[in-house]
């Protein structure tokens, strides 16, 4: 795998060796835990690896080669409190809200509201430190640190992040909001959040990540969520990505359904430099439904790329894919959705669309359904489109009197609409909406 | 009210309004008629003001203002309403917060207050009746799905709640039914005062049954070429286009 490593990465990659090692040294004996087994695994995976270029398959339009040249500080101290927080939108969300800054979860600013006889929320660095038996089933199980640098660059690396356990039978109505900022205000900053989330059989929950980013430097976040959802289980997922034009964010969401289990995944990229998320999606039992939605609308040179992959594995399932974007100035979009239906998967219903607006010539998206079949009695549909604004529609509603810059807004919102409407936790969603408003108007 | 003089207009290099030269008067119904691609559809189009036409001479005076120095919005606001000959669909956008953006951008352009939410609903149900217009059809996406019929009764009921003062209605009646084309045709007769006025285009007679025009005037190869009363209609319904395109093509020869 050597011609396709990026050697423009020895810097940082040598930065994040070392960082390891001396992550060892503090590790008082407990090295010989599966989990640490597990880390040490991880970071000679990295190793062999190493940072992918556009030669490797799955990087081909995503280059991470200015990322890997800088260097960023994964130790930053930072004194960012309540009164930095009343700075940035929404620093009022209900419910269970946890912050993390440059990956560090902060206790103070955070809330828990669900009971704990429903819910356990702790971060992972305590969990890893004190109870390390409750994410050994777990960590490191599901997403793959073996082909994918990032995830092995997360499972050897991460420090914090959270390790939620929702109860049997349990509706949580709260929802759970992990709020991630990068706060970049005096150097290049890195993060790697690891989150565990288990959600017992017959539950009910709602997760929301949120990324921004504070300051002017450079900012570079590696994520990885795991979230295994039990049997008749229903999981909403909601990642949102509100970060700065310096900000890399690659982040890897791996998720394991069981049985009767429904998940509902909605990704909001409104703004980020350089963004990569990775959606994977296994469905390991029968009667399953996954909805997987997706909305980027990047502008200036932003580059978001959303890789999903969904892996139907058992009879009688059905996946839904609807990923939309907007493009605007001279960005550039990827989509890559796979969708694997192995031998077992009889009688599944896996649907995949993908439909983008480039409101400029300079604009760019390339999309990329791989579906591959290997059960014969299946209902698989996929369909990827990119086309301008609607002129005649513009027309038609400037000759009502709309004015043309309006004509554009309601049009581009109503497009956005069926992915904006699927996100649940009202706060969100309307800030959401507001956002986009802010930057179609900015765009014209 | 309007007054169109010498208009020519062309699109990619082909021009399709050749000269066009017609006054209308408060109050008045004009039909416009002549053969296919003669020009009727880009004539209401380029007064609509839809950008893809150049226009390459002539002038177009609205109540004493250029027309043709506005911006399609304006010109909705100052009273000018298109009902298209083919509705666009509009996924997303329901045909009420449609109506709703356009009626208070109008409202705005004019100095007057936006309607609330109570005053718009009264006049929507009002105005829905005009038209025997279904409440849920006002609740879907706009046009998203409507069968030929309901887009056009749409288009009718879009007209009366912006209250325009020249109507350009460019095919309404192709496509209705004869229930639904007495519907539509009574709508437009009760929007009919001594400051409103009409442009109709159609292809048929029995629209004109109901809409009963001031004038008819025939179009072809971008020219108004025959100008008459009620009664060229009936002429045109018998003895179709013929005569008058020998009559043309013999003059353009010479
Ligand atoms: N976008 C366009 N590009 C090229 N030619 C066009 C375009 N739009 C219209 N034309 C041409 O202009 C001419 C006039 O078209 P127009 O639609 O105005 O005719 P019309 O009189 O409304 O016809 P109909 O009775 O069929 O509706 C036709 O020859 C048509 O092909
Ligand atoms: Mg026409």
């Amino acid at each position: 795998m050597s011609s396709i490593e990026n050697k423009d990465g020895a810097n940082l990659k040598a930065e994040l060796i070392a960082d390891f090692q001396t992550s060892q040294a503090v590790l008082n004996g407990k090295s010989a835990l599966p989990v640490h087994q597990l880390r040490s695994e991880a970071m000679k995976s990295f190793d062999k690896l190493g940072f992918p270029t556009i030669r490797h398959e799955e990087w081909k339009y995503s280059n991470v080669s200015n990322l890997v040249k800088q260097t960023f500080d994964f130790h930053t101290k930072t004194d960012f409190n309540q009164t930095d927080l009343e700075k940035i939108p929404l620093p009022h969300l209900t419910g269970n809200v946890l912050y993390f800054i440059n990956g560090v979860y902060n206790a103070e600013l955070s809330q828990i509201a669900t009971p704990e006889s429903k819910l356990q929320v702790l971060p992972f660095s305590v969990a890893l430190a004190q109870q390390p038996e409750l994410i050994e089933g777990y960590f490191g199980k599901y997403a793959n640190y073996e082909t994918d640098a990032f995830t092995a660059l997360n499972t050897a690396l991460s420090n914090d992040g959270v390790v939620v356990k929702v109860a049997d039978n349990k509706v949580v109505e709260e929802p759970i909001i992990l709020r991630f900022i990068a706060d970049a205000r005096t150097a290049n900053v890195g993060s790697q959040p690891r989150n565990l989330i288990v959600v017992g059989q017959n539950s009910q929950v709602k997760i929301a990540e949120a990324y921004r980013t504070v300051g002017d430097e450079a900012a570079f976040v590696n994520t990885v969520t795991e979230i295994i959802v039990g049997e008749s289980a229903m999981v909403d997922y909601y990642k949102v990505q509100n970060e700065s034009d310096k900000s890399y964010h690659i982040g890897t969401t791996q998720v394991y359904q069981k049985g009767r289990s429904y998940f509902y995944a909605a990704t909001a990229t409104l703004n980020g430099g350089f963004v990569r998320n990775n959606l994977n999606v296994v469905l390991d039992g029968e009667h399953i439904e996954s909805h997987l939605y997706g909305l980027y609308v990047p502008n200036g040179k932003q580059h978001v790329d959303n890789h999903t992959l969904v892996d139907h594995q058992k009879p009688n399932c059905e996946s839904n894919e609807l990923y939309k974007g907007i493009l605007m100035d001279k960005s550039t979009g990827v989509f890559n959705g796979k969708i694997f239906v192995r031998e077992d998967a009889q009688k599944t219903n896996a649907y995949q669309n993908c439909r983008n607006v480039v409101t400029s010539d300079e604009a760019t998206m390339n999309t990329k359904p791989q579906l591959e079949i290997w059960a014969d009695d299946v209902k698989c549909s996929h369909g990827t489109t990119t086309g301008q604004l609607n002129d005649e529609a513009i027309f038609y509603m400037q000759s009502r009197g709309i004015p043309k810059k309006e004509a554009i807004r309601l049009q581009l919102l109503a497009f956005a609409q069926d992915v904006v409407t699927q996100i649940k936790i009202d706060s969100i969603r309307e800030y959401i909406e507001e956002l986009i408003l802010e930057k179609l108007e900015a765009a014209r | 009210m309007l007054t169109i003089s010498n208009l020519h207009a062309r699109i990619e290099e082909k021009e399709i309004l050749r000269g066009i030269n017609l006054e209308i008067k408060p109050g008045e119904v004009h039909a416009i008629m002549g053969p296919n691609g003669s020009g009727k559809s880009t004539l209401a189009s380029v007064l609509a003001g839809r950008e893809d036409y150049e226009v390459t001479e002539g002038s177009v005076t609205f109540n004493g203002k250029d027309l043709l120095d506005l911006a399609p919005e304006k010109r909705a606001a100052e009273g000018i309403f298109l009902a298209f000959q083919y509705p666009v669909e509009i996924p997303g956008v329901t045909t009420i917060n449609f109506l709703k953006t356009a009626l208070n951008e109008i409202r705005k352009y004019n100095g007057q207050e936006p309607l609330d939410a109570a005053q718009f609903l009264k006049r929507m149900k009002e105005k829905a009746k005009l038209v025997k217009i279904d409440d849920a059809l006002l609740k879907r996406s706009l046009n998203e799905g409507f069968s030929g019929g309901e887009k056009k009764r749409n288009e009718i009921f879009q007209m009366a709640m912006l209250e325009p003062t020249l109507g350009l209605l460019d095919e309404t009646d192709s496509g209705l039914d004869i229930d639904a084309l007495r519907i539509v045709a009574e709508g437009v007769n009760q929007l009919r005062d001594e400051k409103r006025s009409f442009v109709v285009v159609t292809h048929y007679q029995r629209l004109l049954d109901y809409i009963v025009p001031d004038f008819v005037h025939v179009l072809y190869k971008g020219r108004i070429v025959k100008s008459g009363t009620k009664e060229l209609a009936l002429e045109l319904e018998e003895k179709g286009y013929d005569w008058i395109k020998n009559e043309v093509d013999a003059l353009e020869v010479a």
